[in-house]
């Protein structure tokens, strides 16, 4: 084949490695990639993309009624919930502080120190750590859950704009990694990893989720996003090198075709059927433009991309 | 080639039958392929095919069948970010003619006729792929009439056996199929039948680019120009490599026996729903037909909805124009939303509000195409721009009270609307879409009338 000459690009840069857990706790690394998802023949893909399932502090309202009912009792319990995810196979557990959202049970530094040191020692892997996203209310608590979890090398998020130098300061004290959220720009996701780097916390100890649209509302705008930062930093930006982290179940089963059963057309097909698929078409052409990290939420979905990772790195 | 280089094939008699003044003149338009050469009507064939093979895009477009063609390949660029996808991939389904023939009607029937509404766009199937899985020549032609006679979609031939392959031609090829495959066994006899049948042919090699590269040189210097290739990719998500290995090849390095849309199978190994996960790495990148083993609208609305998303033009946002929607025939006391004019944002609520039978007036604002947090996170979706466009499409003369429903997302400009506009009742409505129904019948009415 060589005599074809199969044009081969030589990037310049590579994905900044990323490590979680370890200290005791099983290690996830993620990132490290020196060439675009999937194209083994041009450079080297040391680790796979994470799988990381979705725990929430408290039973969801407003999750529908089958992927509840996919998980069962432990719905209600945050930590038989996260030990059934590490047996449906996730890599990493997200632990979502759903009850400390102001409106939503307002629980505060208390609540959530417990439920994660709970957490941390019923499992053995990596945990990330996501707030409220309002900001006072994170300071609070993930700052609290930054202190308990000190030397497990969690991640936390969400580190925005706002609040980044709040979250640095801890993750730099404690020895985590921040999750950074930007709204769905190259530039602007550039201009926050560039305002970490600038208050110390090294790259190392960053994700960054550029904002996940979902199958059918945004997707090809996240697509675009994250191939752009992939290329930027192959190509040597050293400000794009974070992983991306993308929090695929939240979107997908927030939509109505993975939520309405009734008054819809026959051609959308079975509700249970549709509404997987739509979570694992979102997450497997996310990792085709370049995540490093998947959030899911269905063991279906966890269950069939891990399948498709898996069956790629046995050829 | 330049506008000098095509003259030199020209007749070169200026006889102006296609419309230019002179052949020089007509040159230089197809150099800037403003024209096509075919304008030319004294031209040779031999002449013909070397300006098209020059001027041809780094990846041919062809078509397939008659009525609702599959058109596909001409793409330009490898992410899509760069300019566009311009030819969303044909999804077939596979049928064998091993299969009970009324099983194969009502399946027929049923994909043909299968759509979705989405954004205002009807998305559908775009035909079969029908396989001689008997081996027997019969079978393979009546299946090939059968459902030729109850569809309007392309159709795929799939044998390897040349008699096989021109039984069901001679009853089928008006239809204009694909046929499917020349190998490096049978290629002389499928490379002449897609020469005598006018059909596109696909070249199939499994042994790698170069192998596949030469035996496309063969059946294309016999003269078949409508070529597919199968590259034989694996059914996993290593098949990447080898189809962007193709797209590199043919983009890249403008090399024309690679410059051809790919067929791939990502039903051959794998369960309905990794089907669908391979069929959709397909869909990103670069397949032109995809073969589906299965036709489940569950796993099938996905993907149509996936392709869509890629193809769609990232330079520019669909959008609605801005104004006043009337849904399901208001009246001056019936409910006022407002939302952004992202197509997307507006189809949602405005399909929402018809299936919820309850007359309302939508008010879309001008945000360039932005949905409701981008929108309002860009400072295009603020209370000052929400008042201005009230006013500017004059809703105060129009309805007799003074009530607004704003998107749950943007609760937080609730009072500054209230500033903007003295008077008037702001209500928070829904965050998603589809609970609008419940909002209007539960809420809103409650709330008025405080």
């Amino acid at each position: 084949m060589s005599h074809l000459g199969i044009p081969v690009e030589k990037w310049v840069g590579k994905v900044q490695e990323v490590k979680l857990g370890g200290n005791g706790r099983k290690s996830v690394v993620v990132g490290g990639e020196s060439t675009l998802p999937f194209l083994h023949f041009e450079g080297s893909i040391p680790n796979r993309p994470a799988i990381a399932v979705e725990v929430q502090d408290k039973e969801p309202t407003d999750w529908p009624l089958q992927l509840l009912s996919a998980w069962g009792d432990v719905v209600k319990e945050p930590v038989s919930w996260a030990r059934k995810a590490v047996e449906y196979g996730a890599d990493i557990i997200v632990l979502r502080l759903r009850s400390a959202h102001p409106e939503q049970g307002n629980s505060g530094a208390k609540e959530a120190e417990q439920v994660v040191a709970e957490i941390l020692s019923a499992i053995d892997i990596p945990l990330i750590i996501l707030g409220t996203d309002v900001v006072e209310k994170d300071n609070e608590v993930l700052l609290a859950a930054s202190e308990i979890a000190r030397g497990q090398r969690v991640a936390l998020g969400n580190c925005i704009d706002k609040n980044y130098r709040a979250i640095a300061a801890s993750c730099l004290a404690n020895g985590h990694v921040a999750v950074a959220k930007t709204p769905n720009d190259v530039n602007l996701a550039k201009q926050l990893n560039i305002l970490l780097h600038e208050v110390g916390l090294p790259l190392n100890s960053v994700l960054h989720d550029p904002t996940t649209g979902s199958l059918g509302y945004g997707l090809e705008y996240t697509y675009s996003v994250i191939e752009r930062l992939k290329l930027a930093c192959l190509t040597g930006d050293e400000m794009t090198v974070t992983p991306i982290i993308c929090t695929i179940g939240e979107e997908s089963w927030r939509q109505k075709e993975s939520r309405a059963t009734e008054g819809i057309p026959p051609s959308w097909g079975a509700h249970e059927e549709r509404a997987i698929t739509w979570e694992s078409l979102t997450a497997i052409t996310l990792i085709t433009a370049g995540s490093n990290v998947v959030v899911l939420r269905h063991p279906r979905t966890v269950e069939l991309i891990k399948h498709v990772l898996e069956e790629g790195k046995r050829h | 080639m330049t506008g000098i280089e095509i003259y030199k094939y020209l007749p070169k008699t200026n006889c102006k039958k296609c419309g230019f003044p002179t052949c020089l003149a007509f040159a230089m338009k197809v150099a800037q392929k403003q024209v096509d050469i075919s304008l030319c009507p004294e031209l040779s064939e031999e002449s013909r095919r070397i300006i098209e093979a020059a001027s041809r895009p780094p990846i041919k477009l062809i078509s397939i069948g008659k009525h609702r063609k599959i058109e596909i390949g001409n793409e330009t660029v490898l992410f899509r970010h760069e300019k566009t996808f311009y030819h969303q991939p044909g999804l077939v389904v596979r049928i064998r003619d091993t299969q009970q023939l009324d099983d194969v009607i009502s399946l027929v029937k049923g994909i043909s006729d299968y759509s979705i509404e989405r954004v205002g766009l009807k998305l559908s199937l775009n035909g079969f792929a029908l396989e001689n899985e008997s081996r027997n020549a019969d079978d393979f032609t009546k299946l090939a009439e059968m459902v030729s006679s109850n569809t309007d979609l392309p159709l795929v031939l799939m044998s390897s056996e040349p008699t096989v392959m021109k039984s069901a031609l001679g009853k089928i090829a008006q239809d204009r199929p694909l046929i499917y495959a020349a190998d490096k066994d049978n290629w002389r006899e499928m490379t002449q039948l897609a020469l005598n049948y006018q059909c596109p042919l696909t070249v199939f090699e499994p042994q790698g680019l170069s192998q596949l590269a030469e035996l496309v040189e063969l059946v294309s210097q016999r003269g078949v120009e409508d070529i597919i290739l199968d590259p034989g990719i694996p059914c996993s998500s290593n098949s990447v490599d080898t189809l962007t290995q193709l797209r590199r090849m043919a983009i890249k390095s403008s090399y024309k026996s690679l410059g051809y849309p790919i067929i791939t199978f990502p039903g051959s190994a794998a369960s309905l729903k990794e089907e669908a996960m391979l069929a959709a790495l397909h869909i990103t990148k670069y397949a032109g037909i995809i073969v589906l083993d299965h036709f489940s609208p569950g796993t099938i609305y996905p993907l149509l909805t996936l392709r869509l998303n890629i193809y769609t033009d990232p330079q520019k946002p669909i959008q609605v124009t801005a104004g006043v929607y009337p849904i399901n025939d208001p009246q001056e006391t019936s409910p006022l939303a407002v939302t952004t004019d992202f197509s997307l944002t507006y189809f949602s609520i405005a399909g929402e509000l018809q299936s919820s039978a309850f007359p309302c007036w939508l008010l879309v604002c001008d945000t360039g195409g932005l949905s409701v947090l981008t929108a309002w996170a860009a400072g295009k979706f603020t209370a000052a721009r929400i008042a201005k466009t009230i006013k500017q499409f004059d809703i105060a003369n129009n309805i007799n009270h003074r009530s607004i429903i704003i998107p749950g997302y943007v609760a937080v400009i609730k009072g500054e609307l209230e500033e903007e506009l003295p008077g008037w009742k702001i209500m928070v409505g829904p965050r998603e879409a589809m609970d609008i129904g419940n909002y209007l019948k539960w809420k809103w009415q409650a709330e008025v009338s405080h």
